[in-house]
């Protein structure tokens, strides 16, 4: 069993859709024992990264995700859900974050190096492609074709201090960012695999078949 | 580097099945919405839009049930659309499985929803749809109730104010060419889009790929079509069947008369289109 954790933000239905479809059994919990006693979990998420952590805090659901995170079950961000992962955002204010991964979450420029004018939030499709080649094997991306397209809706990227946790990157605009990371036991993705059709639902396929056991 | 062009599918559905008219009247029944959704998500559809026709005239979105069964097995963004009024009527859409809802006649109403819905369900989950009518003055007046209600409002000015109180794209649709297959009204595509930062959904008039590129060449992020592709769809299912036995029928029954000027194809014929002018999009 796996928890998808509810923190009174986002839309959660349509992980728990995707997981449902490919049968991976999930669970939409905001109970700390519950997340501390499944085999792994998801942190989806849309909307404010300071509304999302205020609300970690309130349901005292942030001491509980660095446990389970410390115990080395996996675990998996979704789009503001890997963004929380991040050491701080400069969203609305500079808001801390819960700081598994050291670096920041920034909003993209109006305009890019061009001149011109940068629509967002970025919504729509967009590829990813490897940082360095072979870096995918033995991850949730391994049946990803390098620069398949993936569903994106945001206004912020995150960017690591340390590349190594860059699993792959995208170009939006002119501008490279980060849009997914493995570290350790956590995986986490800027896009929607959920919203990603058949290419994103292999992901929550095989992150389930290369981490649940 | 350009952004991505989104091709999407736009059904609009009257209680259970799937209509078109022409300039959002006369609707005809054409199939079941599942059938069609199904279709276009195998065939490559980038989001799809479902469309409560007739929702704003009851004040209810009556899709539930629709959306709920989408979700369980389409995994693509589905905006809603219709009737949505309220900030628990969005809820509950969304709730159902809807990933976003475009809203017109209550946003006109209570302007201040747009700031509300953004700010609780994320500025990326709210569409507002304008619905535009060329004036005999060559200027654009927002419409509501599926071009009905006549608002006085300037569509230029409305687009730059619904992007400031927080809406995170327009679903722009001329009622004009709405279902005639003449093609996208460029001109307010192009006004549009240049006066917004926010993507722009040019919707109403596709009768060909061409009216699809000349869209995006007039500044659309995104193209909504219904027509071309249900023609193509039920060109491709002669044994239709399986609707209900409401509404008007006729179309089905009668040997399916199409409307002359509009183009029989599929996503994949629109997205080849596009990839061979060098308009990025998703297509492989």
């Amino acid at each position: 069993m796996i928890t998808i954790i509810d923190y009174q933000i986002s839309n959660l239905f349509s992980v728990k859709h995707a997981c449902d479809f490919l049968g991976i059994e999930a669970e939409i919990s905001s109970d700390k024992n519950a997340l501390l006693k499944s085999q792994g979990a998801i942190l989806p998420g849309v909307g404010a990264f300071g509304d999302a952590m205020h609300n970690l805090e309130k349901l005292d659901l942030v001491g509980p995700i660095k446990e389970f995170i410390a115990s080395g079950k996996p675990f998996m961000g979704i789009c503001l859900g890997m963004q929380l992962l991040f050491s701080e955002s400069e969203e609305f204010g500079i808001n801390q974050g819960l700081n598994i991964i050291p670096g920041k979450v920034m909003k993209f420029p109006a305009k890019n190096q061009e001149g011109e004018i940068v629509k967002i939030p970025q919504i729509g499709w967009n590829q990813i492609y490897e940082p360095s080649a072979e870096k995918w094997k033995n991850t949730p991306l391994q049946a990803i074709k390098n620069n398949e397209f993936m569903y994106f809706v945001h206004s912020y990227y995150a960017k690591p201090d340390r590349d190594e946790s860059i699993l792959s990157l995208t170009n939006y605009k002119g501008l490279e960012y980060c849009s997914s990371i493995l570290h350790e036991n956590v995986f986490a993705t800027q896009f929607h695999p959920e919203k990603s059709a058949k290419e994103g639902m292999k992901i929550y396929s095989n992150w389930a078949a290369t981490t649940l056991k | 580097m350009s952004q991505n062009i989104r091709v999407i599918p736009k059904l609009d559905i009257k209680g259970p099945n799937l209509v078109k008219g022409i300039h959002l009247e006369g609707l005809r029944v054409l199939g079941k919405p599942e059938d069609f959704a199904k279709y276009y998500y195998e065939a490559g559809a980038d989001e799809l839009i479902y469309i409560d026709v007739v929702a704003s005239l009851y004040g209810r979105n009556s899709l539930h049930d629709i959306v709920a069964k989408t979700a369980k097995e389409i995994f693509i963004p589905l905006t809603v659309a219709g009737g949505l009024r309220t900030i628990e009527d969005i809820r509950s859409v969304l709730r159902a499985g809807a990933d976003k809802v475009s809203i017109n006649t209550a946003a006109i109403n209570n302007p201040s929803l747009i700031r509300e819905a953004s700010r609780v369900f994320g500025s990326s989950t709210i569409t507002i749809s304008i619905e535009a009518i060329k004036q005999s003055d060559g200027s654009y007046l927002a419409y509501t109730d599926n071009g009905r209600e006549h608002t006085g409002v300037e569509v230029l000015t409305w687009a730059k104010t619904v992007e400031e109180l927080g809406a995170g794209e327009i679903m722009l649709t001329s009622i004009d060419r709405e279902g005639t297959g003449r093609g996208y009204d460029l001109e307010l595509t192009k006004a549009v889009s240049e006066k917004v930062s926010i993507p722009v959904i040019a919707c109403g008039g596709a009768g060909n790929s061409q009216h699809v590129l000349e869209a995006v060449e007039a500044g659309a992020n995104a193209v909504a079509m219904a027509s071309i592709l249900h023609y193509g769809f039920i060109e491709k299912h002669k044994n239709l069947s399986g609707y209900h036995e409401e509404g008007n029928i006729e179309f089905l029954k009668s040997g399916r008369e199409y409307l002359p000027g509009i183009d029989k194809v599929d996503i994949g014929d629109v997205k080849k289109y596009l990839h061979q002018h060098n308009v990025p999009c998703r297509y492989s």
